[in-house]
């Protein structure tokens, strides 16, 4: 077997797109030394064919005729007389290399075979470096040693494939007679997470079974009891101190955010906090579900695979929810440190805050565009404190029909995986935030993270999707978290399952059987199959070219039993699996804080106020993240993100119309405000319910229809004061979704969201709950945008704005935090939405923006420049509370429940009626020229300003 | 009027098959999506159909190049097929990935008339010199009246979403080529008209090339997406609009419409 390795460059003449972007950032790391940098794709194939063929194949395959140019061989450094440095980077070997995939097939197609594929990426930098540039150059940009290996210079070679096949080696942990210690000891060692309640529940249990355990058994009850699978946190019950009175919980969730649903018992909820995904009516054929997760810890350490496989991951919810939903649209929304911060100012082992951004962007752009699902609404928010633990929250939208919303597994259906191959990636997930993946394992795998493979899923979901139509199975779930552990472990609860784990499909050679078991790799789901219809469904698989593998059956016996090769490598009782996990109980604490409001300065021009708040890091515009998703494939778009007369304006919420021959349509939008958390998380939660309604309504989507979504992110829930902040977000989850009357349908929480530094120093990530809503839209031809429509037009402003600076951006930019907070009413909040919704179903209104970060000031500027028409407004209309006097309160205070509305002048009398007996006010009109102005109630400006001079401050601290 | 047939390829990665058969469907043909091997097993099967579109996507992640592995798969089980396809008069559409595949493929611009071996291929489609994959809407001017996809003197409005869509050729002289013998199909421009660098021409394109036609005018590749703008509410700022437009119908009607007439 011969070894071929192609290098192929870019012609001269044509510009080298990588190579520039590598010499920006090592120019932006201010090393000024190198004078160019040359980039070049590496395909190493070992395979039997001729120099010829070897030719052809460069020729005809891995180069572009017109742009590039090969060479077969290594090729050395350039002739000249600058100073050369070769690096070459390598996926570690096990790490998943879909180019290397599509390579072995093309070659395929071309009539020869091969052995191996794989690819690198080589680098020639000219200029002077030291070794510690070098290094730094590898590590900060070239690659990423959770996944890739840095060769630098001629003589090293790549890592070579694994094939080593694995040996049975059956292990059982003897662990009946050991004491509290080293119960701890086991659960440690082996990376478990089980605390040692747990450890004794499971010691328990085995001793009444009168044996020891295997590895695989422990692994199973490792990750089917994990914070992850089972909330554990949350459902715990609760002793609080709420401000020195005693509060209580038997089970929190139960008792705040599940207990609104239940209340509100909407007859439109299909199927909630059961199956995957929160299921709604969509119309009478059609349901629709949600479901936002977290890919945190991943992303933290590969930005870029994490996000991807966030994303990846999250679509196989909705695929997995029911009988299986096509997922028609994606949410992000992610949280990082300002992109800003001096490099010597990062804790150590963390990643740039702007790579951190532009990894995850490039994970989410590359998964979600390459699967044909538009990302439609996001949001981004910077604060210090997510300096260690940036958050990826990511959302997917699915549609399917109304009777494939269930599934029900029997004993005899065989057990069946779909999709990718199994292999060592994301073994231990839950392991990332303990740091255990610095470690130097013996094996040259990674196991912490894994670059997915979008186009596997996507071959996946088209045949499962022609599959469901056919009936062709009983029950779906997607292997996430856990596994085939959980997966398998969850559809078998009441039936019971037997799996043979060697029939499962792996990437390489060597996997044990725990390894297979519990593998985290991405793109493969699970279904339960008759076998009567074994064949035909086999068929539709095999026609795609997608791996497809019975391993198993579902019993009647209801244990989990595991063999390899024909020997039993565990048995499990489902109910021990399932229930046995010792329920807990937590203490918390919350106390008011002793805030106070900063000293009032009295200003005569908050022009340059309003600027800085427009060009800070949260209001900015995400233009430049935006338009690298495709936010219109599928060809449902009706209201995008982008907005307005020259497509730039910040759009509330997102509307598509899933179904071509029907006007009917879904909105999303999204609620976070972390800033308000920091004076009292209650109101946070409030806000951010608040705020995702208001932008359901803005785009004239029904609030009536809403159904929420909750993902709590938090820091260390172990320390009394850092859960009684999550006890109380929960608290407002309950009364917010009671008070208007929207259910939540399902969630996911992030805890442990701390970082513990080399100098002991820790840094908490401040409480974040993301609320997302959706809701249906009767008829898209009646949505409306934010931005301005026609000059001489009237301007409104609905709901009661009060003294509350508190948390705002205001204060934000002059670095004070205050303590009047937005609160909500909860009487007149979602009257004012009902209301404002009819008076747009009417057809009453050209333009609604909601009013958040940055109060009225900021939503008045957005909607004029992305209008492009001017705005003449004044405080004199703007109902307000009695105490809300000062002009930076009525400017760019943050009240809830407020939105921004453009009347044509002829439709003003009706708009008044229907909001009639509600706080609402005239605060100015549109005008013809290119000017923003905002008055005082006595007429003098308080704003005067460019809109060139706004929309410039808007856009460019985010344009990278 | 006999029923026009269409013919939707798809294949792993490919994904605006879907919106690609609607518009189809509106514009009035009857559509069949078909997968890529099944192609491969029953070439025989292109006889039933008059118009074959490969749709937008990312055929097989782009991995290589895009369109780069759809290419060698059409070179090497579908060429003589799609050979016969146009030289029996019928019209082949290709969006965005697919028209990066019909490029690769050597089926665009086809100066001679047949399918280009890929080492003489003169016309390439490359990364954006933006160097990352962009969503955004560009006006659009035609740039030949022999493309039968095309109403000659009409502006239209489209969504661009690519990684990958700067048109380059080898050489000035090809460059030329493509000019003179009316292998331009469409140009990137301003409302007005008028040529311009970024955003005007969203990727680097030379000569603002947005769309290539082959020497029969009967074969369109072009990197905008005229399946996403076939309903008003696909504008993006249609909300601001007192007009109804959904240009990118144009392209599919003319199609059926060609095929009506001439098949």
């Amino acid at each position: 077997m011969k070894t071929w390795r192609f290098e192929v460059f870019n012609r001269r003449g044509f510009a080298d797109v990588a190579g520039a972007g590598v010499m920006e950032d090592i120019n932006a790391l201010g090393i000024c030394t190198v004078q160019a940098v040359q980039s070049a794709k590496v395909i190493i194939i070992q395979a039997d064919f001729d120099r010829d063929f070897a030719n052809r194949l460069a020729a005809e395959l891995l180069t572009d005729p017109v742009t590039e140019e090969y060479y077969i061989g290594r090729s050395g450094a350039p002739a000249g007389l600058a100073k050369a440095t070769l690096i070459e980077v390598h996926l570690k070997s096990g790490v998943t290399d879909p180019v290397a995939e599509s390579i072995t097939a093309a070659i395929a197609d071309m009539g020869r075979k091969v052995e191996n594929v794989r690819t690198a990426r080589k680098y020639v930098i000219l200029g002077e470096l030291s070794n510690s540039h070098i290094d730094i150059i590898s590590k900060k940009i070239l690659a990423n040693d959770c996944i890739e290996d840095v060769i630098t210079g001629l003589d090293a070679e790549p890592p070579g494939p694994h094939v080593k096949p694995y040996q049975l080696n059956l292990r059982y942990i003897p662990i009946r007679e050991l004491n509290d210690e080293q119960l701890v000891e086991i659960s440690r060692s082996m990376d478990l997470f089980l605390n040692l309640p747990e450890m004794h529940a499971i010691q328990q249990h085995y001793r009444t079974v009168g044996r020891e355990p295997s590895d695989i058994e422990l692994e199973t009850l490792a990750q089917t009891w994990s914070e992850h699978c089972v909330h554990k946190t949350l459902k715990s019950s609760v002793d609080m101190d709420f401000d020195g009175r005693s509060v209580k919980f038997d089970n929190l969730l139960k008792q705040t955010v599940f207990a609104a649903t239940k209340e509100l018992a909407k007859p439109w909820c299909i199927s909630v906090f059961e199956d995957n995904a929160g299921v709604i009516e969509f119309d009478d054929k059609h349901a629709i579900c949600f479901k936002v997760e977290t890919h945190n810890h991943p992303s933290a350490l590969d930005p870029y695979g994490g996000a991807a496989t966030g994303i990846g991951g999250v679509m196989r919810d909705p695929m997995g929810t029911g009988l299986g939903a096509k997922p028609i649209a994606n949410t992000d929304v992610f949280c990082f440190a300002e992109p800003d911060i001096p490099m010597q100012d990062l804790p150590k082992g963390v990643l740039h805050p702007k790579r951190i951004m532009k990894g995850v962007v490039s994970g989410v752009r590359d998964y979600g565009n390459r699967m044909g699902i538009p990302t439609v609404n996001g949001a981004i928010y910077f604060d210090r404190r997510y300096i260690a633990n940036p958050l990826v929250f990511c959302g997917n939208l699915g549609i399917m029909p109304r009777d494939k919303c269930f599934k029900k597994v029997s004993p005899g259906d065989l057990i069946m995986v779909v999709g990718g191959r199994t292999g060592r990636d994301g073994i231990h997930g839950a392991t990332f935030s303990s740091g255990a993946m610095t470690h130097e394992h013996e094996t040259i795998f990674s196991h912490a993270v894994q670059i997915g493979n979008a186009i596997t899923e996507k071959k996946m979901l088209d045949t499962i999707l022609q599959a469901r139509d056919a009936g062709l199975y009983q029950a779906i779930t997607d292997c996430g978290a856990g596994g085939l552990s959980s997966a398998i472990g969850e559809m078998g609860a009441e039936t019971g399952a037997e799996v043979d784990l060697e029939k499962t499909p792996l990437k390489y050679a060597g996997l044990s059987y725990t390894e297979i078991w519990i593998s985290e790799a991405q793109e493969r789901m699970v279904i339960a199959v008759k076998p009567e219809n074994l064949a035909a469904i086999t068929k539709i698989f095999a026609a795609e070219d997608v791996q497809a593998t019975v391993v198993g059956r579902f019993t009647g016996d209801k244990k989990l039993t595991l063999r390899y090769k024909g020997t039993q490598v565990g048995c499990l009782d489902m109910d021990f699996l399932h229930d046995g996990v010792p329920r807990y109980s937590r203490r918390a604490k919350w106390h008011r804080l002793k805030l106070t409001e900063p000293q009032p300065v009295e200003k005569s021009d908050c022009t340059e106020d309003l600027i800085k708040i427009l060009g800070s890091y949260n209001v900015a515009s995400k233009e430049w993240v935006i338009r690298q998703y495709d936010h219109e494939v599928q060809g449902g778009s009706v209201v995008k993100p982008l907005v307005g007369a020259a497509n730039e304006g910040p759009s509330d919420a997102a509307v598509i119309q899933p179904i071509y021959d029907s006007n009917r349509g879904v909105a999303i939008s999204a609620g976070m405000n972390p800033l308000y958390g920091d004076i009292d998380p209650y109101w946070m939660a409030m806000a951010g319910i608040d705020e995702a309604i208001r932008n359901i309504v803005c785009v004239g989507a029904r609030p009536d229809r809403v159904a929420l979504l909750d993902n709590f992110c938090w820091g260390d829930c172990k320390k009394e004061h850092i859960f009684g902040s999550l006890v109380r977000a929960a608290q407002a989850c309950y009364d917010g979704a009671k008070a208007y009357s929207a259910p939540f349908i399902s969630g996911k929480d992030s805890l442990n969201n701390n970082f513990i530094g080399d100098d002991g120093n820790e840094i908490e990530i401040p409480a974040t709950l993301l609320i997302s809503a959706v809701s249906v839209v009767d008829d898209v031809r009646k949505c409306i945008t934010m931005d301005v429509k026609a000059a001489g037009n009237l301007l409104f402003i609905v709901g009661l704005t009060r003294n509350e600076l508190g948390g705002s951006h205001y204060y934000k930019i002059h670095n004070q935090l205050g303590a009047n907070v937005p609160q909500v009413d909860p009487a007149v909040a979602p009257q004012i939405a009902a209301r404002l919704y009819a008076a747009i179903d009417k057809g009453l209104v050209r333009s609604c923006h909601d009013c958040s970060e940055g109060g009225l000031a900021v939503a008045l500027a957005e909607m004029a420049f992305a209008g492009g028409l001017g705005i003449e407004a004044d405080l004199r209309g703007m109902p307000r509370s009695a105490d809300c006097l000062r002009n930076e309160a009525l400017l760019f205070g943050e009240s809830n429940s407020r939105y921004i509305v453009e009347i044509e002048p002829d439709k003003f009398n009706d708009f008044a009626k229907t909001m009639l007996n509600l706080p609402f006010g005239r605060i100015g009109r549109v005008t013809g020229d290119s000017k923003l102005i905002i008055k005082d109630a006595l007429g003098k400006p308080l704003i005067d300003a460019q809109l060139d001079e706004l929309k410039k401050a808007w856009q460019k601290p985010l344009a990278f | 009027m006999a029923q026009v047939n269409a013919i939707i390829l798809r294949a792993a990665g490919i994904n605006c098959d879907l919106e690609t058969q609607y518009a189809l469907e509106l514009a009035g043909a009857a559509v069949k999506r078909v997968h890529i091997n099944q192609m491969v097993d029953r070439p025989a099967m292109f006889g039933e159909y008059q118009i074959l579109v490969i749709p937008g996507g990312f055929s097989y992640g782009d991995d290589v190049a895009a369109g780069r592995i759809l290419a060698n798969q059409i070179i090497h089980h579908l060429a003589g097929a799609i050979r016969k396809f146009i030289d029996a008069g019928k019209v082949v559409l290709g969006i965005c990935n697919g028209f990066q595949a019909l490029v690769k493929a050597g089926v665009l611009p086809g100066f001679d008339g047949g399918l280009e071996p890929v080492p003489q291929q003169q016309v390439t489609i490359t990364y954006n010199d933006s160097g990352k994959f962009e969503d955004r809407w560009v006006y659009l001017d035609s740039g030949t009246d022999r493309c039968i996809f095309i109403t000659p003197g009409r502006r239209i409005y489209l969504p661009i979403a690519h990684g990958e869509g700067k048109v380059v050729c080898k050489n000035e002289s090809v460059l030329e080529k493509l000019k003179n013998e009316g292998h331009i199909a469409f140009r990137y421009v301003d409302k007005n008209g008028n040529c311009g660098g970024f955003p005007v021409n969203p990727n680097g394109s030379q000569d603002s090339i947005a769309g290539l036609t082959d020497k029969t005018g009967r074969v369109l590749g072009l990197m905008p997406h005229p399946e996403r703008f076939i309903r008003h509410t696909q504008h993006p700022h249609w909300t601001r609009l007192n007009y109804e437009c959904s240009d990118g119908r144009m392209i599919f009607e003319n199609a059926v419409k060609y095929v009506q007439k001439n098949l």
